[in-house]
């Protein structure tokens, strides 16, 4: 026995040799995974960047569309998108927030919440051209609510529910037990507890899951091609905020409109080769667009979290 | 579950409710082919009304716009093709009658790469190419001609929505629609060039508009007019002159009888009027002659409706037929 201690050691100092290889190697595996994601992303980027570099002046930013590349700007389609994310955002939220909370908190048990939950995780995966489809016959001709921005708005808000709904779940799963039943303890009632509690906890994951599927919504065609978004819309929609009393006037949401994506479509099948540096101008200011709301998700996120004592 | 559909309901009513006092706004929509025209006459006319009237013009391809014309969902329709016979029938459905105003000519154009040493063609080759039979058959240039050279043969063409499709089977197969299914389809057009660019072998069609931004990259083919024997390049001139067939077509935009009497789209169509054929040129198509945007006019004074075509598919026809023609209804 004593003699075979020393090779056992080695035996077993080479085992572990092997494996701790084997963990370098996976490691070493991922980080090329994520440089190869990175690469891509970046080439992309900057590739459009180069191309659409020209075109990024102040008044890109300020002037219609235009048949004449050097003039045509992106004016009705930023301030399009931008309109349809306030729509978006202002449906989806509070609908998505409140879908989590009682599916987590509320809800019974039983089979029929059972056939909802699945039913929500399916929902996140319909492409999102059925969604387009829906909206045409249910709001644009049903409801009677028209091309417009109400119409888009409320589109990509049934789109990004289902990530919102899990989103919401998933951030109050996180919170441990012992809050519900401290605060049951000291005599809240659900509501309370809810509005005291698990709302704050939950927001830093909310904010992150709303944001993700605003990402998502912004860049979204499909659908908004399928209900009517117009190509060519040289003016804007009524302001929101007016002079005179009562100070705020709706009319924008029935205004006709374009988005983001659409602009870039149209000038990329356009023959003219000006039209394709103006596509990728628009293409990166998007993408800015993107990874500015996905920034404010994280900052959000980190904001809220500092101020969790549990 | 009720409350909760209830309180949908009623803020959906109330977003709807809000906002129905509209501006002056003229709605066009349908062919990608026409939007160019289109958009150069919407942006000037908008520019010389300083706003005042506002003009959209969306995108859904010829029938799409057909669709929401005949709802009456917008005022003018961008057509490639003249109106067919279920459309009409849908119009009248829906009691919408129209005029029908050709505002330029298009040369559907054949390209090939450059390398390629070949000059012509003819409209039988054409068919030989693309019809339904040659699908998995025909895959070499020297099985279509057996002068022609030696090398694989790659077709690229629009997708089956677009009126392109359709005036192009019909001009060359016989029948609308009626193509091989084994070629590289693409909605949008610079995809169709750069195929043609990178392969020796490609041969494409489309608008003639896509070959002009793009002529020091391909190479357009004279197509032999069966009629004459005479084989002709397509360019402003031959498409004017009526030589260039049966590959040039008419585009036109349809006008709804209602929209009309409203002052801003007869104010906007009569400016279309006037400066289609400046506009069209610029953006590479061919303008009609001034006699057939007087003609055109007249007909919106004389209230003549319908179309000129009787709901037929039709190719081949020369500016001054479609001048002689009477619309019906």
């Amino acid at each position: 026995m004593s003699s075979s201690a020393p090779s056992d050691v080695a035996l077993i100092r080479a085992e572990i040799r092997r494996r701790k290889r084997r963990d370098l190697w996976f490691g070493a595996l991922g980080v090329l995974a994520l440089a190869l994601a990175l690469l891509t992303v970046v080439t992309l980027f900057i590739n459009m960047l180069i191309d659409g570099w020209a075109r990024l002046t102040p008044e890109f930013f300020t002037s219609f569309p235009s048949r004449r590349a050097g003039q045509a700007g992106i004016l009705s389609a930023w301030v399009g998108s931008l309109l349809v994310m306030l729509v978006t955002a202002s449906v989806a939220v509070p609908l998505g927030v409140a879908a989590g909370i009682w599916l987590e908190e509320y809800a019974p048990k039983h089979w029929l919440t059972d056939i909802i939950e699945i039913n929500i995780n399916n929902l996140a995966g319909v492409p999102s051209i059925i969604y387009g489809l829906l909206a045409l016959g249910l709001f644009v001709y049903t409801f009677g609510l028209g091309q417009s921005i109400r119409t888009a708005g409320l589109t990509l808000a049934l789109l990004i529910l289902p990530m919102i709904i899990v989103a919401t779940r998933e951030a109050i799963r996180g919170i441990p037990q012992s809050i519900r039943e401290g605060a049951y303890a000291l005599g809240a009632t659900r509501w309370q507890m809810v509005r005291h509690h698990i709302l704050p906890y939950s927001m830093p994951g909310i904010f992150t899951g709303v944001i993700i599927g605003m990402a998502r919504a912004i860049g979204e065609t499909a659908p908004i091609i399928t209900i009517g978004a117009l190509t060519f819309i040289a003016f804007l929609p009524p302001a929101p905020l007016v002079g005179t009393p009562p100070f705020v006037n709706f009319e924008w949401l029935s205004a006709p409109f374009t988005v983001m994506p659409i602009q870039i479509f149209n000038w990329t099948s356009r023959p003219e080769a000006a039209f394709q540096q103006n596509a990728a101008a628009a293409s990166v200011i998007l993408v800015a667009m993107t990874l500015m709301m996905n920034g404010l998700a994280i900052w959000l996120r980190y904001r809220l979290r500092k101020n969790l004592k549990w | 579950m009720k409350q909760v559909r209830k309180t949908t309901m009623a803020a959906l009513l109330a977003l709807s409710a809000v906002g129905s006092a509209q501006a002056q706004i003229v709605k066009l929509d349908g062919s990608s082919t026409v939007y160019p025209i289109s958009e150069a006459v919407a942006e000037e006319f908008q520019k010389a009304r300083k706003n005042v009237v506002k003009v959209t013009v969306g995108i859904s391809g010829t029938g799409g716009g057909f669709k929401k014309f005949c709802r009456g969902e917008i005022d003018l329709a961008n057509a490639s093709r003249p109106i067919l016979k279920k459309e009409m029938e849908a119009c009248a459905q829906g009691g919408i009658r129209f005029f029908e105003l050709p505002i330029a000519y298009d040369a559907l154009t054949v390209v090939v790469n450059p390398k390629n040493p070949l000059k012509q063609v003819t409209v039988a080759d054409l068919k030989t190419m693309w019809e339904a039979a040659a699908q998995n058959r025909i895959t070499n240039w020297k099985q279509v001609n057996p002068a022609f050279p030696d090398a694989a043969l790659k077709l690229f063409g629009p997708g089956a929505d677009s009126g392109t499709f359709d005036y192009f089977t019909e001009a060359i197969n016989g029948k609308a629609k009626a193509s091989r299914g084994d070629f590289t389809a693409s909605e949008d057009d610079n995809v169709l060039v750069q195929g043609v660019q990178r392969d020796p072998g490609a041969l494409a069609y489309f608008g003639f508009a896509y070959y002009s931004e793009n002529r020091d990259k391909l190479k357009a083919l004279a197509i032999v007019d069966p009629k004459t024997g005479r084989a002709v390049e397509p360019s402003l001139k031959t498409v004017l002159e009526g030589l260039y067939q049966p590959l040039s077509r008419p585009i036109f935009i349809y006008l709804s009888e209602l929209s009309f009497k409203k002052p801003e789209v007869r104010e906007f169509v009569e400016f279309y009027l006037k400066n289609a054929a400046k506009l069209a040129q610029e953006v590479k198509y061919v303008p009609l002659p001034a006699r057939a945007y007087e003609l055109n006019a007249e007909h919106l004074k004389q209230g003549k409706l319908g179309s000129m075509f009787g709901g037929e598919a039709e190719v081949g026809v020369r500016i001054e037929d479609l001048l002689a023609r009477e619309a019906r209804l």
